[in-house]
């Protein structure tokens, strides 16, 4: 069952079952770590129609663990895109009007060049092989990406997150690309306390003997106990203790005595354990690793001599910054870092804090005030763009 | 962020007193009226600073560039001249320091525009001399223990701090209580009393 499974990502990742595009030994993808990849590969989805003028794209960031199937039935899960809620046909974000674009990023495991991909010098997945990715490195082949349509400015980039710290960093590196920005519940760096839980998720990852220093494809095995254990660390961190607590409480979970044992007495026991397990159905351990350090390395005041507001100079990009109440992996302090330094740099910024007891994960949710505030903010910027309702 | 009771009858003479296609920021920016205004009248380029949340909430559904913040504390990020105007309406009473609030107006803008209530006005001369009580009127309708007006000041009061600050008065306005212009040529002793609010138009 665990190699059927295995099989079944491995695929994904070489042959993802979305629109894949290839770049041969003439474009490398130059990386921070200082090394070029080549061959390397994007795997992308796309929704709606490119207008005329080439300026109807908005450009989607996926975060830590999420893929290119934002709006559409994820192959591998079977479950609805992770940003249905927000993105298609009527939406917010409505496709019959937008041009969308979603890839997955480099050192992902859903078709873009990762470490689950192929090693052409070897013939075997990459592993530890594959160079450190930063965040900077996949927003460089995200933008060859858009070269390749043809797009010289995005209308909109955005995303949650990680996906926040890619918008982040296209607004920062290709400020004339980009029309608006929407970073939603990110920083401008990671903490020490966020780099210390990605510590403990990767720890957990090598620590199980099924992850043959990397090489588990090899040996056909999986770190799934690891890997779900990181998994189940970071979800507690994506959510809040208010919301912890009004879903599971203290209950028990099919049973009405405790077993004086450590059978999963508690339903918050259960959930984690299932959201571990599913979780390691749907994502290469490898990659893992490799996503939460491009976060842990992301810093882009440091980037700019230690002043964040240089990473903004002369911007006309108009940004609009989200964050939730509940949310103590990204605060609202974190946004408002963000805010000043734009401030700074005389941008046009909008910035949101929503009131909420859902935590990190709120973005990903139907939340009204974040739909509403999307919403203003993108129907005011295709007014200046020009967009047609 | 307004803390007045009364109808914003002080908006329309704010935006009289900005040209077309300006940088605006409105510290205080409340439900944004006054942005939306000059966005839809005169093609500004407006931004907002608002303190409450959910005033912040609704200016950016309805399109509006304004985040949350706080005028004592969050003016100092702005860069020098980075507006053409800075508007302070009917907010400068709340704030915790005035003064460095105006300095800071003055740094941030080419120009500043500061509306308030006048606490000069006869209405409220007359509460405190005849009732002896704090003046609670239709214009400022918080007792004194719950208001968020911490610093009121008299339409010479600010004439004086202007002065302090080394700020120009290019232009002043009073309003009487039914919104109407002073005549120019009254002296100031007249606005003063008869002035309920008092708009104006600093450079320094």
């Amino acid at each position: 069952m665990a190699a059927l499974r295995a099989g079944k990502t491995n695929n994904e990742a070489d042959q993802p079952s979305s629109p894949v595009l290839r770049f041969g030994s003439d474009k490398p993808l130059k990386l921070d770590a200082g090394t070029l990849l080549s061959p390397f590969q994007i795997a992308y989805q796309t929704y709606g129609t490119l207008n005329d003028a080439r300026s109807n794209a908005i450009l989607v960031c996926h975060a830590l663990t999420g893929d290119q199937h934002v709006a559409n039935t994820n192959p591998v899960t079977g479950k609805p895109g992770w940003w249905e809620v927000l993105i298609g046909p009527g939406r917010i974000i409505d496709t019959n009007r937008f041009f969308v674009i979603c890839s997955n990023v480099i050192g992902g495991c859903l078709g873009s060049t990762g470490p689950a991909s192929t090693n052409p010098a070897t013939g075997k997945p990459y592993g530890l092989d594959l160079p450190v990715i930063t965040i900077r490195d996949m927003v460089r082949a995200q933008q060859m990406l858009i070269d390749h349509f043809g797009i010289e400015k995005l209308f909109c980039v955005l995303g949650g997150s990680m996906g926040g710290m890619q918008v982040l960093e296209w607004a920062s590196s290709y400020p004339e690309r980009v029309f608006s920005a929407l970073p939603i519940a990110t920083g401008a760096r990671h903490s020490s306390q966020n780099i210390a839980f990605h510590e403990v998720g990767r720890q957990a990852v090598m620590a199980d003997p099924d992850w043959h220093g990397g090489k588990y494809f090899e040996h056909g095995k999986r770190p799934e106990k690891g890997l779900a254990v990181a998994r189940m660390a970071a979800h507690i961190t994506y959510l809040s203790e208010a919301a912890l607590h009004r879903k599971f409480g203290r209950n028990l979970q099919d049973r009405d005595h405790l077993t004086f044992g450590f059978d999963a007495d508690f339903q918050i026991e259960s959930y984690l354990r299932h959201q571990g397990m599913t979780f390691v159905d749907r994502f290469d351990a490898n990659s893992y690793l490799y996503m939460t350090r491009s976060m842990d390395y992301f810093d882009l005041a440091a980037d700019h001599g230690g002043r964040l507001a240089d990473a903004f100079a002369g911007t006309k990009t108009r940004f609009c910054l989200v964050s939730f109440t509940s949310d103590w992996l990204f605060p609202t302090e974190e946004s408002r870092s963000i805010v000043h330094a734009l401030n700074a740099a005389g941008a046009s910024v909008s910035f949101v804090e929503i009131e909420t007891d859902r935590g990190h994960d709120a973005f990903l949710l139907d939340e009204p005030e974040l739909f509403a505030a999307i919403n203003g903010f993108i129907g005011s910027a295709a007014r200046a763009r020009g967009l047609s309702a | 962020m307004s803390v007045n009771g009364s109808q914003r009858v002080d908006l329309e003479v704010v935006a009289n007193l900005i040209p077309p296609q300006s940088r605006v920021l409105d510290v205080g920016s409340g439900d944004g009226s006054l942005l939306e205004l000059l966005q839809d009248t005169k093609q500004v380029d407006g931004r907002g600073l608002e303190l409450s949340q959910r005033g912040v909430n609704e200016c950016v559904a309805r399109g509006l560039s304004v985040i949350q913040g706080d005028a004592d504390k969050d003016l100092e990020f702005y860069p020098d001249k980075g507006f053409d105007f800075v508007v302070l309406s009917q907010t400068l009473q709340a704030t915790r320091n005035p003064k460095l609030v105006l300095d800071e107006l003055l740094r941030i803008g080419n120009r500043a525009i500061v509306s308030f209530p006048n606490f000069g006005h006869w209405r409220v001369r007359l509460s405190l001399f005849v009732k002896g009580r704090m003046p609670v009127t239709q214009d400022l309708p918080y007792s004194w223990y719950d208001t968020p007006n911490i610093h009121f000041c008299t339409i010479r009061d600010f004439v004086n701090l202007c002065e302090e600050l080394g700020a120009t008065v290019e232009k002043a306005t009073a309003l009487d209580a039914a919104g109407q212009k002073i005549g120019l040529s009254m002296p100031w002793w007249f606005w003063n009393f008869f002035g309920q609010q008092a708009v104006f138009l600093l450079k320094r």
